[in-house]
């Protein structure tokens, strides 16, 4: 047997791989198994991703909504708050290759802001509550409404309802305890007679 | 005594001499002080003297605001000329709020007497003068003194080390202070002491290039049980984690204070600052703080009022703005460069340095990293700059916690022998910036999206709610219909009681149920008093960075939230009484 | 009064790249004295040719890459990719394999990569690798000693030299000759005592061939210099040279006839102390942390002595170096030191303390 097996090369290959493969199909089999991370289901992840703003400037009522229709193979694009941080986020979590941001759904924006009310303007009439995803503003019928800036999300949609447009939407400042060093330029795309004319 | 030797480490030119020739000098009063209300770690102190009010030397002038602040003095006697935003000691080059000072030349003390007898003082009590006295770290990051020393309450310390080290080139402060009130500094360590209830070890370490000041201590701490440890000159040894490990061998847990390991860091300074609090009853009002560097022709160190701006002193030392290649509060090491000369001298300001061109030169270009791995011989806490560099770079921020970044203690050992002149510390410091702030976004989101999951619960309730009255409506109509075509076939066709019944029916579909409408005041009221609630968590919340408007934003926020509470518990009430005979249960 | 915003440390040492690498230019010379020495002008005739062609390869590159030029060169990086090619090359190689071989280096291995600090592998070995892989008889052909040449015969002075380099002019019977390695290789069913015996390369040398030991204990000079200078930390080489030694001891076999050569010849013959000090050291492509570097100059002495023990190739130096640099980023990833304050060690992929 061991003799016939040894002069026909072919066999001898032939079945060198197939044992081959079967030793290690079974190995990564067993690791597969061994090893197994339990992971988030796919919508939890993608939704960890994706800035809730709750902005609906994607099209879906909240980030949730389309974190699950991203699950559902929608196009991961649409978030402008996000913008292409978030993009190459989800990129990555998915393998998918990362698109530019779906200019229909907005811009990004490049500083974050919060709703702010002018109070002496306001009639009290509630509309900006109810447009408010997080609940983010106070007031009762007739009376003055004001924002929690700590739990605004800047989305926006409270600008629209408000019929005597008393709400703002205000740049949030940076202040020194926000402040950090800015990255150095890097050395890859740095040319030293430049560095050396901008000192 | 044995030390030990932490790895890494450089030796930069120590450059000491020049300011050591003189003794400590005192700076003619400047024409403004200028004291930010923010000197330490924590929240900004809240100003307690209004513009145009005239203050004494010594009086309080602004409170401490939450448990990790500390209190503000007035340096000298004048009156209060502004408070507003002014350039501070950071090296954003940002303004922050100040109180301003126009000295009447008096130098009028504020009453104040020290504790006579120290040793028969509470702890308590003395840690209260020595907050009060608006005592932070005067090493570095200005830590509120008492609270460190609180932290010994909780935990028992057994080992007191005083920081004499002063690696950092060309800062004298400690040194010179050492030199000249080596009594009172060991005095402030047995008030220390006493505090803690006497630790089993005191020490005081020193580098070795040091000799007067180990000299002059020397003869003060026999029979106290202090013991003065000197070691090898390196930088940088006077790095806290650094310095316990040089003394005792011990390192403390990444992430924990040598608090949690028994052990208390506290600067020599600081020591003199606590003797003068508790013993003569003088707040912080004026550090010792080193002027050097070759762009100034006087190098020397002042006993500087707290609010001297930078230019003041430089004025009086001979400065030369053309000479000076860039303006560093602290040593070269480690201090950061002002951007305005009007910044004010802080509680933690340690030497202000103006070098020449020929000292510290314009930065060369940065070139490509060789991964020669010097920043890794010299790192003292054995990272590997190189690496955290690269994937710095690539903003692998992942890769960058599993290598530890936030360990790195930006001594800027590695910069400093990094032969291609790579800016290593401002890339770490920048990625822990950007890694933190992502963090704070991360905690911000995840509470956004519980706010939005309650509101869509809320909103789906509301929506059941609707949609049960609905079904409960079309029931009743359905049943008066069923009525009327019973009334129908009894009564005569087309009667008005066939009308009136259904327009009964109608009412009655209309009209919710008593028990009903509890319910629907009753949910409000459940609305309402999470709201409050909410709103008071809000406010309790101890937020360093509010700011007194969003504070009274926020006032209103909760008194609007009761006041909603209060209507919807009157609206109960109400209904109550006037459904009270139908109340099944 | 505005000043700069400039972060800390404000001090530097006076440490510079280019100072690195010129000391390491510097430190060949003891090697290169030797090998001129002992084998004809060859040798400095290859470093300057290398030389010079790497330099204007380089400059045409950076220029072509909108950098500029000056900057770039002065960091001599290019330089020591060329002194280390010449020095590995077989003296009296003709021209074009020396241009051949440099502009690979520094075009291809090097500049292609993104230059100095990006590239993977090292690039003289790569040059090295591609030439001795496409032309093998003339990276073969090594010269004689000068202590073996036949009577009447001596090296070409350095005019013939540079005939015989640019003209193709071939040099003189006996000028050339096989190396310790390769009368190892291929001196089969002798025992290793007959070898030091017949062959005149052993008979009239002190530890390892006659030249060759000269050779690598000018190498090991100059490596001790930059040792001493620390330019680079001992643990590369010692664990190169100490794994080699191991395995030559390990498999000495009593000098039999299977035996692959003692420890000390293999130390001193072939490009052992040149490989040691010059070109596992080159730090972009090796490991980074030292215990990493520990681990790193074993896999290459590891492989130089399997490669030169059984493989086909009499010396191995630049497959092992290669071979090595591809695991690097791996070696990295599992040999970060322990940190200030942590009990163990990390692993670069970890993610939360552990
Ligand atoms: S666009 Fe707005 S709602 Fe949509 S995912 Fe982005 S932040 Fe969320
Ligand atoms: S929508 Fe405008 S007016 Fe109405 S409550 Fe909100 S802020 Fe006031
Ligand atoms: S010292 Fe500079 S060039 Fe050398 S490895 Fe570190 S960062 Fe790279
Ligand atoms: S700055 Fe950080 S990485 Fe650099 S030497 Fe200091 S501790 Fe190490």
């Amino acid at each position: 047997m061991l003799e016939t097996i040894a002069q026909q090369p072919i066999l001898a290959a032939l079945i060198a791989l197939v044992g081959l493969g079967t030793l290690f199909g079974g190995l990564l089999g067993f690791a597969a198994e061994k090893f197994k991370v339990e992971g988030d289901p796919i919508v939890e992840q993608i939704d960890e991703l994706l800035p809730q703003t709750q902005c609906g400037q994607c099209g879906f009522p909240g980030c949730k909504p389309y974190a699950e229709s991203i699950a559902n193979g929608d196009a991961i694009n649409k978030c402008p708050p996000g913008g292409q941080a978030t993009i190459n986020a989800i990129a990555n979590l998915l393998d998918v290759p990362a698109p530019e941001l779906d200019a229909e759904h907005g811009e990004e924006a490049d500083v974050r802001t919060v709703a702010f009310i002018r109070e002496d303007e306001c009639i009290g009439c509630t509309k900006c509550i109810q447009a408010c995803p997080v609940d983010a503003i106070l007031g009762a019928a007739k009376l003055m409404h004001t924002v929690i800036a700590d739990e605004c999300t800047g989305c926006d949609l409270c600008v629209e309802p408000c019929p005597v447009d008393c709400i703002d939407m205000l740049p949030v400042k940076e202040t020194i305890k926000d402040w950090h060093w800015p990255a150095p330029p890097t050395t890859a795309d740095l040319i030293a007679s430049d560095r050396r004319a901008q000192l | 005594m044995k030390t030990w030797v932490t790895p890494g480490g450089v030796h930069p030119p120590e450059n000491k001499h020049q300011s050591l020739t003189m003794p400590i000098g005192t700076l003619p009063l400047p024409e403004k002080l200028i004291i930010p209300l923010s000197q330490h770690i924590g929240v900004p102190a809240n100003p307690c003297v209004q513009i145009g009010e005239t203050v004494l030397k010594g009086q309080k002038i602004a409170e401490a605001s939450g448990p990790l602040s500390v209190p503000m003095h007035a340096p000298t006697s004048g009156t209060v000329s502004a408070i507003e935003h002014r350039p501070i000691a950071h090296s954003s080059g940002m303004l922050s709020p100040c109180i301003e000072i126009t000295p009447d030349g008096r130098e009028q003390w504020i009453e104040h007497r020290g504790i006579d007898d120290f040793q028969h003082a509470s702890s308590s009590a003395l840690l209260k003068t020595i907050s009060e006295a608006g005592i932070a770290g005067m090493g570095g990051a200005g830590f509120p003194t008492a609270v460190k020393l609180n932290a010994g309450h909780q935990r028992p310390i057994n080992t007191l080390i005083v920081n004499a080290t002063e690696c950092e080139p060309y800062i004298t402060a400690d040194d010179s202070a050492i030199r000249e009130r080596a009594q009172e500094i060991v005095q402030g360590i047995s008030i220390l002491s006493h505090i803690l209830s006497n630790p089993s070890t005191i020490l005081i370490g020193i580098e070795d290039n040091k000799p007067e000041a180990i000299a002059a201590l020397k003869p003060h701490v026999e029979d106290t049980g202090i013991q003065v440890v000197s070691f090898p000159t390196k930088y940088p040894s006077g790095g806290e984690k650094q310095l316990v490990y040089i003394l005792t061998g011990q390192e403390i847990p990444s992430g924990k204070l040598p608090a949690d390991i028994g052990m208390l860091c506290v600067n020599i300074g600081t020591t003199f600052a606590i003797k003068r609090a508790v013993v003569d009853g003088e707040p912080l009002i004026s550090r010792v703080t080193t002027m050097t560097g070759d762009a100034c022709g006087i190098n020397r160190n002042y006993e500087t009022l707290i609010g001297t701006p930078v230019s003041h002193m430089l004025a009086n030392s001979a400065f030369d703005e053309k000479a000076c290649s860039r303006l560093v509060m602290g040593g070269p090491m480690m201090g950061f460069s002002l951007t305005s000369a009007e910044v004010p001298i802080v509680k933690t300001t340690n030497c202000i340095l103006a070098p020449s061109f020929q000292e510290i030169p314009e930065d060369e270009p940065a070139q490509a990293c060789i991964r020669c791995g010097m920043c890794a011989e010299a790192c003292p806490v054995s990272l590997l700059p190189q690496q955290l560099f690269w994937y710095s770079q690539a903003k692998d921020y992942e890769r960058l916690e599993a290598h530890n970044l936030f360990d790195c203690i930006e001594c800027g050992a590695c910069s400093y022998v990094c032969p291609s002149n790579i800016p290593l510390v401002q890339h770490y410091r920048h990625s822990k910036g950007e890694i933190q702030k992502a963090r704070a976004e991360k905690i911000k989101s995840d509470h956004a999206r519980e706010r939005f999951e309650f509101h869509q619960q809320r909103i789906e309730q509301a929506e059941k709610d609707k949609e049960a009255k609905r079904t409960a409506r079309r029931e009743a109509a359905e049943k008066a219909k069923a009525t009327a075509a019973n009334n129908r076939e009894t009564s005569a066709p087309g009667s008005a009681a066939d009308i009136i019944a259904a327009a009964q029916a109608r009412a009655a579909a209309k009209k919710i149920s008593p028990e009903q409408q509890r319910a629907k005041f009753e949910r409000s009221i459940a609305g309402a008093e999470m709201r409050v609630s909410m709103a008071e968590e809000k406010l309790a919340e101890a937020d360093p960075n509010r700011t007194q408007e969003q504070e009274n934003i926020l006032h209103a926020a909760v008194e609007s939230a009761r006041q909603k509470l209060d209507q919807a518990r009157l609206r109960l009430a109400e209904h109550n009484k006037a459904h009270h005979g139908e109340q099944v249960d | 009064m505005a000043f700069k915003q400039i972060t800390s440390p404000h001090a530097h040492a006076a440490q510079s790249t280019s100072k690195v690498m010129q000391l390491v230019i510097w430190a060949t010379i003891p090697g290169l004295i030797a090998l001129t020495v002992h084998f004809g002008w060859g040798s400095l005739i290859n470093v300057i040719l290398a030389t010079i062609t790497s330099v204007i390869a380089e400059a045409v590159i950076i220029k072509l890459r909108n950098r500029p030029v000056d900057f770039y060169l002065q960091d001599y990086s290019a330089v020591v990719t060329a002194v280390l090619l010449g020095l590995a090359l077989p003296p009296l190689v003709a021209w074009w394999v020396v241009v051949i071989g440099s502009l690979f280096s520094i075009v291809v291995a090097k500049q292609l990569y993104g230059g100095l600090g990006y590239n993977p592998f090292n690039p003289a070995m790569v040059g090295y690798v591609v030439l001795l892989i496409s032309f093998p008889i003339q990276m073969t052909t090594w010269v004689t000693p000068l202590a073996l040449l036949p009577e009447a015969v001596s090296h070409p002075g350095l005019l013939e030299s540079l005939q015989i380099v640019f003209a193709g002019v071939s040099p003189a019977d006996g000028v050339t000759g096989a190396t310790p390695l390769d009368s190892f290789k291929y001196a089969d069913g002798l025992l290793v005592d007959q070898i030091y015996a017949q062959d005149p390369l052993f008979s009239q040398a002190g530890i390892a061939g006659v030249g060759w030991e000269w050779v690598n204990i000018g190498f090991l000079l100059g490596g001790l210099i930059l040792l001493g200078s620390k330019t680079f930390t001992w643990h590369g080489p010692i664990a190169m040279l100490a794994t080699i030694a191991l395995m030559s001891a390990l498999f000495w076999d009593g000098g039999s006839s299977n035996s692959p050569g003692s420890p000390l010849m293999h130390l001193f013959s072939g490009a052992s102390m040149m490989g040691a000090f010059f070109i596992m050291t080159d730090p972009v492509s090796s490991a980074v942390s030292n215990r990493g570097r520990l681990i790193y100059g074993a896999l290459i002495g590891l492989l130089v002595y399997v490669i030169r023990a059984w493989g086909t190739y009499p010396d191995a130096v630049a497959f092992a170096v290669l071979l090595a640099n591809f695991a690097a980023p791996f070696i990295d990833n599992y040999s970060l030191p322990r940190t200030y304050g942590h009990t163990d060690r990390r692993r670069a992929t970890e993610k939360e303390e552990g």
